[in-house]
């Protein structure tokens, strides 16, 4: 062939490569049920194996195999070593193949309860699910438990791969069972599509082309079924949304937007308003690398600029004036729990979604749902895969979209502020008020005349330590000396608060949380009139002080810590607690047998067995007083 | 509601191309130092391209680094030289001074403690060195198992250590970049492109690609099934062993002494596409390291390696 012939059938190959559309499913099913063999199995069928990996699975084969020195397809697809070790697959792997009507690109999930997270990371990017069933068992705890992940990650189309055909003499009366039974399911969880087939992903039975061996069905093949399955898409009639990604300044004379549409349509000219800020402007240019674009749609990376110069930034979002999405700052919305750590009601987390970054509390478990059974049920706290309806309320509000109508604007991660582990993943199910209807009451008297007023500067002395360091002692003095100085205080202490405040809340970590950040906005509302108040509390989680601190103005918040060994607290031991706690007869305390968690970078740090509780005091003091 | 044959909101490659500068873009925007690993092949091409079209028409926010193990192909390093001239990147080049030294080399001492010493501890050093915190690499899902299970944000601990047994979630295209002093992040913009992907788009969109991709008469000799070429006057020639002339192209470049050539009549790029689309043997092959255990590639990852 000549060169003029290469070039000619390589434009051709690529016009078609091109217009072929993209299918990314998933396969998951419980351990034995044969998924790994049913996708090595496919990208065999599809002759998508190379020659030499044919040759490291044949190696592999002898040494790890499971079948008797025959090609073990599962090995194939199971990549760590740990994982062919054991014979289980711990995270999602990504396979690509493609056949001449579309490309696909499938996720191959583990079964296994403890990595659901790897699971919920494949379903989340799937439009169709395989879920594998061994013909000899029907369904499980699994099955139920992964069709319902998928219906939570909003899959709506589900191959059900009756496997292992060969093993029940291909009996039609062994897969119509399963086949009706899971079609109820599937439809309790709200997924409609179901396709049912009879296979073995062993014998290459119904997987590229239909079985001779079961004439009673009738359908498709697996690969069949996936070339031509009419996949619905959400969104598509939303109105133009586009999350900002970057600000792209190269020179005073450009400023643009850049972005992926997240949703919807635009056309050079539109009217668009910016939110959650709601200012509104015209786009001038759709700007890409290759020449601008009259119009952008779903899925393009551009980069907008607009008639007027605007201060916009990362996070926000550009949308169609016509059909904005809502701004809201508390919703209800659906949590997977991934965190090796418990979820606590009122604990600060980092939300990502779309390009906005915030922060976030669950103010109230609705219910958690037993992923197995899906029976509600009540909770205080979530634990590592568990997954809950939640109230979710953020720092600021944001612009977003039900998921059900778009993933880009609906879905979310939670981000641990001390590990920054990605700890939580949910979806937005609908706001629980909307942010335009909240106005803070405009008061001509502000907290700087309040302050003022008093002749000081407000501030909350934070002092945090175990039982028993001289917390109370130390911020008694300093609020002696404050006062008889002149300035006005209030002291919050620890016993005190928790006999009329927080009387309702126990030692659990939950109610340890929820007891700062009660004391904290109480702290709050004291400075705002113009006091200087003095907390004294245990405070043993970093992620609360870190939470009460940011409740602040800069340099208004300084925690003091009152360093003081276990052993010496536990000597004094005043009022006889440690010596009940070591008895097993008060729980959770601190020191003991609930962690106390030292801060790193207190304003003040007081060693208490170097000096005298005075002079401490005195320092503490002169440090707010500086 | 629209069926996604006839959506088509844009063409496979334009679909790749958006999800790659995405990428991109969140790397630059939520990282304080990152760079780019540019390792002058095709893979590195390809971002290279993509990163200038993500950041357009601002130049890349993002500088290069190569690590050069002083045993890549002469032509990889003079196209490495003027690619970096004429995209105005800026080019950071380290090499393991320590390595050198030592006088460490893939003849001397082996494929596997050369690509240790002069690439993967190399690597570490100049993430050190340099305090990036993010380093952005070609890697692909379709190379090979470990990569296949590797996330686009693939976090890395003070040692660089890739854990994949407990690797961060991640969901829909919402990337995690919180990292403590120390560790970082390796990110991979085209996870999901495939071999023939990179080829399609170097074609449509005309990237440059050194000219060791197409087939050329070039000096080789045999060794255990691979057909190495003699670049410089470094190769020790075993006794009798004499290079000869044969027509030869790589599929991936690397460091000459542990790349090995095929024999190929593919001297345009439509000729090596076509010559991709009925070949039996994945891109890798020719990759003397990838030999060793067959869990390397995951072994070297958890050393630090890309």
């Amino acid at each position: 062939m000549n060169r003029i012939d290469a070039g000619a059938a390589i434009d051709a190959y690529l016009q078609q490569h091109e217009t072929k559309s993209l299918l990314r499913f998933i396969t998951c099913g419980s351990v034995d049920d044969g998924k790994s063999t049913l996708l090595g199995r496919l990208l065999y069928d599809t002759k998508l194996l190379f020659d030499d990996q044919l040759a490291a699975l044949e190696g592999d084969s002898r040494r790890h195999g499971t079948q008797n020195g025959e090609l073990d397809f599962a090995l194939l697809v199971d990549g760590l070593s740990a994982e062919r070790e054991q014979g289980i697959t711990i995270d999602v792997a990504y396979r690509f193949f493609s056949t001449d009507r579309r490309k696909f690109i499938v996720a191959d999930c583990p079964g296994h309860e403890q990595y659901t997270r790897n699971m919920a990371t494949g379903a989340s990017t799937a439009e169709l699910a395989v879920v594998l069933v061994d013909a000899r068992k029907g369904l499980l705890t699994q099955t139920r438990r992964h069709t319902w992940i998928c219906a939570l990650l909003g899959i709506r189309h589900v191959l059900l791969a009756v496997n292992k055909m060969d093993l029940v003499e291909y009996a039609e009366e062994v897969f119509r069972p399963i086949e009706s039974a899971y079609r109820e399911l599937a439809g309790q969880m709200g997924i409609g599509q179901v396709t049912a087939i009879p296979l073995s992903a062993l014998r290459g039975e119904n997987i590229s082309c239909r079985s001779s061996r079961m004439d009673w069905y009738e359908g498709p093949s697996l690969l069949e079924h996936l070339e031509t399955v009419q996949i619905v898409r959400p969104s598509s009639d939303l109105g133009f949304r586009m999350p900002v990604q970057w600000v792209c300044r190269p020179d005073q004379g450009f400023r643009g937007y850049a972005g992926q549409v997240a949703a919807g349509a635009l056309s050079r000219g539109d009217e668009v308003v910016v939110l959650p800020a709601g200012v509104r402007s015209r786009v001038a240019r759709i700007v890409t690398a290759d020449g601008d674009l009259d119009c952008a749609r779903v899925g393009d990376a551009v980069t907008l600029t607009l008639d007027d110069e605007r201060d916009i930034s990362r996070g926000d979002i550009i949308a169609a004036t016509a059909q904005p999405p809502q701004v809201a700052d508390q919703f209800a919305a659906n949590l997977l729990w991934m965190g090796e750590s418990p979820l606590l009601p009122g604990r600060p987390y980092w939300l990502k979604i779309g390009t906005r970054t915030v922060t976030a509390q669950v103010t109230e478990i609705k219910h958690k749902v037993d992923v197995n059974t899906q029976e509600k049920q009540a909770a205080k706290r979530l634990l590592l895969n568990e997954v809950a309806y939640c109230n979710i309320s953020l720092d600021q509000p944001i612009a977003f979209e039900p998921y059900e109508h778009c993933h880009e604007l609906g879905g979310f991660i939670l981000i641990d502020r001390q590990s920054f582990a990605t700890i939580g993943a949910g979806t937005l199910a609908f706001a629980l008020r909307r942010a335009d209807n909240i106005h803070w009451q405009h008061l001509d008297v502000d907290r700087a005349a309040r302050a003022a007023i008093k002749g000081q500067t407000p501030a909350c002395l934070w002092f945090t330590g175990l039982s028993g360091s001289g917390k109370s002692t130390i911020a008694n003095l300093v609020e002696k000396r404050l006062h008889a100085m002149g300035y006005h205080t209030y002291m919050l202490d620890g016993d005190n608060v928790r006999h009329g405040l927080n009387r309702d809340l126990g030692f659990t970590d939950e109610d340890r949380v929820e007891n700062i950040r009660r004391v904290a906005e109480v702290a709050r509302l004291m400075t705002d009139a113009g006091l200087i108040v003095l907390v004294s509390f245990i405070s043993p989680f970093r992620s609360e002080r870190r939470m009460a601190r940011a409740l602040f103005d800069a340099g208004e918040f300084r925690e003091v810590f009152v360093d003081t060994p276990l052993e010496i607290c536990e000597r004094r031991d005043a009022k006889g607690l440690y010596a009940k706690a070591r008895a097993g007869d008060i729980k959770n305390f601190t020191g003991i047998d609930s962690p106390y968690e030292p801060p790193e970078a207190p304003e003040l740090h007081l060693q208490t067995t170097t000096a005298s509780a005075d002079a401490m005091a005195q320092r503490v003091v002169e440090s707010l007083l500086d | 509601m629209t069926d996604i044959d006839t959506l088509a909101p844009a063409s496979h490659l334009k679909r790749l191309e958006a999800e790659s500068i995405h990428i991109l873009r969140e790397v630059a925007a939520e990282f304080a130092n990152p760079v780019m690993l540019y390792s002058i092949g095709k893979d590195s091409s390809v971002l290279l391209h993509l990163l200038q079209k993500a950041f357009y028409p601002a130049p890349p926010p993002i500088p290069l680094l190569h690590v050069d193990t002083t045993w890549k192909f002469r032509e990889m390093i003079a196209f490495r030289d003027r690619r970096a001239r004429e995209t105005g990147c800026r080019l950071i080049v380290h090499i393991n001074q320590d390595g050198v030294a030592q006088g460490i080399g893939p003849f001397s001492h082996g494929a596997t403690v050369h690509t240790d010493v002069m690439k993967t501890q190399a690597l570490k050093q100049a993430l050190d060195k340099y305090k990036f915190d993010a380093a952005i690499g070609g890697a692909r899902r379709d190379e090979e198992k470990s990569r296949a299970k590797e996330r686009v944000f693939s976090f890395r601990n003070a040692q660089h250590r890739w854990d994949p047994k407990s690797q961060r979630p991640e969901l829909w295209d919402l990337y995690n970049a919180r990292i403590h002093k120390g560790e970082s992040v390796r990110a991979f913009p085209i996870s999901n492109w495939t071999e023939l992907d990179i080829w399609l788009y170097i074609y449509r969109e005309n990237i440059e690609v050194p000219s060791l991709y197409l087939a050329a008469e070039r000096p080789v000799v045999e060794r255990e099934g691979a057909l190495i070429m003699v670049d410089d006057e470094r190769m020790p020639l075993l006794p009798g062993e004499v290079p000869q002339m044969r027509k030869v192209r790589f599929r991936t470049l690397g460091c000459y002494p542990l790349t090995g050539a095929i024999e190929s009549e593919a001297d345009t790029l439509p000729a090596v596409i076509q010559e991709m689309l009925v070949a039996r043997t994945s891109e890798r092959q020719g990759r003397v390291i990838d030999h060793d255990p067959s869990a390397s590639m995951e072994k070297k990852k958890q050393e630090g390696y890309f």
